[in-house]
């Protein structure tokens, strides 16, 4: 189970998020690519999680998919 | 029978306590103390199990977690019954019945030992390659004669009635393992001022020094070591010390599972204690300290009850005054041997042979086996071994220079020890995706690249000498604190230790002379020999991955712990690569077998999941409502009176409403208050409707979309005031709704003053629906003007003293009131409702009632209706798209979607089967009557008691240019063509102007 760190509550089990896809989805290109591509990068993947049985607050943060580490640092927009 | 090979004195069992036992029916005698491995030795039992595919006669090959062979199966009662213990951990308590098992009808007579006679039918893979043909007989002959052979052990046929507890904890370092090197690293760790967890799979802390009884640390006993380290973390304050707790997987970011047995090891348990409890450890750090497995040696017959490893027979002798045999003879790679050899002939058990494969021996403890006067032979191998159900004999042969064997020389023995050397248990490591490498000095895999925060400490990566081992752990255990934070730095502590040590090495692989013909083994629990690893080769697998899926080799419940080595050394001779290009299989959790119980814990039966019931529940109830289960929720299906049937219930409820009033629990509806001043615009841009002009005390029907488009959610929305609505959203609905909304609100429109508050369970919602509903309802309001509601209006007001909301909403085709109340007087307002209805023939109806009716008006229900690929325009809901709107969530995709050429999306449209009375099955395809092409299929079909006949919904291909058209609805195992032939209507059946809405 990974711990991720809320920026809202601190570190907290992962049973306690639920993830809400990959950040920084551009909204200005073609449509199908806003709701069908993703990439599957190997290494760094900018997502967005929800604390949903905590604080209810959406956040984005880097993950390695390789290692299922959380990279710093936080990215900034969610 | 008399504990016969019981040492007059030593061990560490208690002889004043005796507890007698049972195995196979058989009573014995053991002490407190003794594992069920150590009382049957000392009773002379060494037949403990027969092999799982050869039923071969096994006895104990370890001491410890490791053991392949000696699985058994507890009984203490009909329910509580654990098939495949390894006996080597059951610790003995008085009245244990203990069984063998894989054997037909007992140990030392089994039927299924035929197949030790058809062994050269049944080589590697032979599942692959025997069953093959003819195919029919697969189903009728192989599969049903292997599922009786296959399994081993017997599974409970009671549920089980133990409790099992489940546990979180954090610690700053947490130690695995509490031999020499654990306890080191927990003393520095507890020194260093961290909150330290200390656990061991063992009853009793100490590992190695359990059975230490020559080193001397510190200038005392190891004993005395041990006991004064206990004490050291016993009293300190951030210590926590779990025995009996295996750490049986390591997950990511340093978590890891624990499982800790309460009570398997008591005569009478608490029955307030739980059996077992998980602990689910979030650890700083964490320093594995999993210390080392003696392998065994590959040689011909090398199976045979009393064949066991050499460290594990010193264990048995020196923890648990055990004589494992009168005669034994010691076949070794590896010094250890001889430290064995020297207990054992000071115990009084004669030593026919020291047989080393090595051609010379010159440690310390081979030096002393000589002084003793014990009969060393260098340059020796076996040749095979004889005895019935158990070692009577041994063929030893020396070895030439060239690795030739000479004459065979049988030595009689009853007793047969082994030792390969040590390998280094780096399961934990493995499992938490460390990198491993192959050191060609210790002939070992070592930890390398640690994944996780993970510090390795003692024989776990390859350490020998006890001096080095503790001196290893007390380093890892201090700098483990010190990167948990804990500045604190031990005392330095030199670990003075006087002892004799037995220097790394062994052997890898089978040992020379394997006759043809002879089976030597190599994975004892899955019955896999050298000769089966060699013929995977010869059959062209390379990696180690594939052959040991081929093989089975490792792939039993011990994993391979004394296994696996020896396999990559018999795969690597054969294809004459180093040990490292052959690859190493994963290690995966858990480490040893765990229950199930420990993983559901509280969460079964009544506790398996949460059980959301109305306010009005106990009211449903009281009239015998039939409940269905609507995700979490228990909703009244039907209210069945004597003698009536669902469909009679049904039918009587749907004629109710229709012709009086019904009322209906529609509390499970999704809730939500939104609020702020942009609340309309809020709305707006979620919603595909308009909202800013919608009136306060005016509802509307709101469609939520997913960007792309389809149809995600419905409800009716009502505003309360300017900045004030009350949403609601489907019962199943509300989290991802609710979910969606945040996510808008948080990230994409932060900007706008709104506020979101989840209220399903702060409403109870009570349906009236029927002509009588204003009437009834008429008394029982105050401060609401009902006359003057009209269809999609609210008000607030009081019913029955208590504050409503009351919308006039339907979702039934007749006038209807929804009727909102504070949660807590939803039961009261049910019974004003009921009684103030009585007269009128009020008539509570389940949602079986309301699925008819609301299908009989073509009212769709998101998720039966709909599957997430329907747009607005496919339900036939393209006019409540706001034109014009700048933005909501959609739009983009539907724009996209009306730009593609029109036809060929599915409608939602009815279906009248031209048999009256047929009921469609829902999900049944729906295929055109000339070609068979299928068009769709039914998504709601019921039988219609307002009609007098069946009706149904379906989503058929361009479906609103066919009514009229005649379909076939298919049936399963006929023709498309000759299914039901149904007829293509509009999907309102029952009063399409909406006549009965107004009352
Ligand atoms: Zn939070």
């Amino acid at each position: 189970m990974l711990l991720i760190h809320c920026p809202w509550c601190g570190p907290r089990a992962e049973i306690e998020f639920s993830y809400a896809g990959p950040a920084q989805l551009r909204r200005d290109g073609a449509l199908e690519d806003l709701l069908y591509l993703r990439d599957n990068p190997k290494g760094r993947h900018e997502e967005r999680w929800r604390h949903a049985h905590g604080c209810g607050q959406f956040f984005a943060t880097a993950r390695d998919t390789v290692s299922d580490f959380f990279l710093p640092p936080p990215v900034a927009k969610p | 029978m008399s504990q016969a090979l019981r040492t007059a004195e030593g061990g560490r069992i208690d002889r004043a306590n005796p507890l007698g036992f049972s195995f196979d029916g058989r009573s014995y005698r053991g002490f407190a103390g003794d594992t069920l491995a150590s009382a049957l030795l000392a009773n002379g039992v060494h037949l403990l199990a027969r092999s799982f595919k050869y039923h071969r006669p096994r006895g104990l090959l370890t001491a410890g977690s490791d053991e392949p062979n000696a699985l058994v199966e507890l009984a203490r009662d009909a329910a509580r019954c654990t098939p495949n213990l390894r006996a080597t951990q059951i610790e003995l308590y008085e009245g244990l019945r203990a069984r063998s098992q894989n054997r037909t009808p007992s140990l030392a007579f089994d039927l299924g030992a035929v197949n030790d006679r058809l062994a050269p039918l049944l080589p590697a893979g032979f599942y692959y390659k025997t069953f093959m043909w003819p195919k029919a007989a697969w189903k009728r002959l192989y599969e049903p004669s292997i599922r009786a052979m296959a399994g081993l052990g017997r599974a409970p046929t009671r549920p089980d009635p133990d409790r099992y507890a489940q546990r979180y904890a954090h610690c700053d370092v947490l130690v695995v393992g509490s031999g020499p090197a654990g306890l080191a690293a927990a003393l520095a760790a507890a020194e260093s001022g961290a909150r330290v967890i200390l656990c061991d799979e063992q009853a009793a802390f100490g590992g190695t020094l359990l059975a230490e009884d020559e080193a001397r640390i510190e200038g005392g006993s190891a004993e005395a070591f041990r006991a004064a380290s206990l004490a050291t973390l016993a009293a300190a304050p951030r210590v926590r010390l779990l025995a009996r707790t295996t750490a049986f997987g390591y997950f990511p970011h340093n978590m890891v599972g624990l499982a800790e047995r309460i009570t398997d090891h008591l005569a009478a348990p608490d029955p307030r204690l739980p059996r077992e409890r998980l602990w689910q450890v979030r650890a700083r750090e964490v320093v594995l300290a999993t210390g080392a497995h003696e392998r065994p040696l590959v040689f011909p017959e090398n199976d045979r009850p009393g064949i066991m490893l050499a460290e594990a027979a010193r264990v048995y002798l020196t923890r648990y005054g055990v004589r494992p045999g009168t005669r034994a003879v010691l076949a070794t790679a590896h010094d250890g041997a001889y430290r064995t050899a020297l207990a054992l002939h000071r115990a009084g058990v004669e030593i026919a042979a020291i047989a080393d494969l090595r051609g010379t021996a010159g440690g310390a403890w081979p030096a002393a086996a000589r002084d003793a006067g014990l009969p060393v032979r260098l340059s020796t191998t076996i040749l095979g071994t004889t005895g019935r159900r158990r070692v009577a004999r041994v063929d030893l042969a020396r070895l030439d220079a060239d690795g030739r064997c000479g004459v065979v020389e049988p030595v009689p023995c009853d007793l047969l020890l082994m030792s390969g050397g040590f390998t280094p248990s780096v399961h934990l490591f493995s499992q938490s995706r460390g990198r491993l490498r192959f050191d060609d000095t210790l002939q070992a895999y070592l930890p390398d690249t640690p994944a996780e925060r993970t510090h390795v400490a003692g024989a776990c990566r390859g350490l020998v000498a006890l001096a080095d081992v503790l001196a290893d752990g007390y380093a890892a255990g201090a700098a483990a604190a010190q990167a948990a934070g804990c500045n604190r730095a031990p005392s330095a502590r030199p670990f003075p230790v006087t002892a004799r040590e037995s220097p790394a090495g062994g052997m890898l692989g089978a040992l020379p002379g394997n006759r043809p013909g002879a089976r030597a083994f190599v994975d004892f629990q899955n019955d896999v020999t050298a000769k089966d690893l060699a013929l995977a080769t010869r059959e062209g697998f390379r990696s180690i991955e594939h052959i040991k899926r081929y093989t089975t080799t490792g792939m039993a419940t011990d994993q391979g712990k004394s296994s696996n080595m020896n396999a990559l050394g018999i795969v690597a001779d054969a294809l004459g690569s180093p040990i490292p290009a052959i690859g190493l299989t994963t290690f995966r959790m858990p480490y040893t077998p765990t229950s199930f119980g420990i993983f559901a814990g509280a969460a079964r039966g009544d506790l398996f999941e949460p059980l959301r019931m109305t306010p009005m529940h106990a009211q449903a109830a009281a009239l015998g409502a039939v409940f269905e289960d609507v995700g979490q929720w228990k909703r009244a299906r039907y209210f069945p009176r004597a003698g009536e049937d669902m469909a009679a219930a049904v039918a009587r409820e749907c004629r109710a409403v229709r012709s009086a009033c019904g009322l209906f629990d529609a509390s499970t509806l999704g809730k939500i208050e939104i609020v702020g001043p942009d609340a309309a615009t809020f709305l707006e841009r979620l919603y595909v409707n308009a909202w800013h002009r919608l009136p306060s005390g005016r509802c509307r029907y709101g469609l939520l979309l997913r960007e792309d488009g389809f149809i995600f959610d419905d409800g009716v929305i009502g505003r309360l005031a300017t900045d004030r609505f009350h949403v609601t959203t489907t019962t199943g609905g509300i989290g991802r709704v609710l979910a969606m909304m945040e996510d808008y609100r948080q990230t994409e429109w932060p900007e706008l003053d709104v506020w979101l508050t989840a209220t399903t369970e702060q409403w109870a919602v009570l349906a009236l629906q029927g002509p009588r509903a204003k009437d009834i309802l008429a008394p029982l309001v105050e401060a609401v003007d009902l006359a003057a509601m009209t269809h999609m209006s609210l008000a607030e007001g009081r019913i029955a003293g208590v504050p409503l909301r009351l919308f006039r909403v339907s979702f039934t085709g007749e006038m209807g009131f929804e009727v909102n109340v504070p949660a807590s007087a939803g039961a009261a307002v049910w019974e004003a409702l009921m009684a103030a209805g009585a007269a009128c023939g009020l008539t509570p109806y389940g949602t079986e009632a309301m699925h008819v009716l609301r299908a009989e008006k073509g009212y769709l229900v998101i998720g039966q209706d709909t599957d997430g690929t329907v747009s607005p325009d496919d339900a036939g809901l393209g006019r409540m798209v706001a034109r014009g709107k700048p933005d909501f969530i959609g739009k983009r995709a539907l724009e996209a979607m009306a730009a593609r050429p029109a036809g060929g999306r599915q409608h939602l449209v009815g279906l009248l089967s031209e048999t009256p009375a047929q009921v469609l099955e829902e999900g049944a395809q729906i295929v055109a009557e000339t070609d068979g092409a299928r068009l769709g299929h039914v998504t709601s079909a019921y039988y219609s008691p307002t009609l007098g006949r069946a009706i149904a919904l379906a989503m058929v291909r361009d479906g609103r240019a066919r009514l009229g058209e005649r379909l076939r609805v298919a049936l399963p195992e006929a023709p498309a063509r000759e299914g039901h032939a149904v007829r293509v209507v509009a999907p309102v059946f029952y009063d399409p102007e909406g006549a009965r809405l107004d009352g």
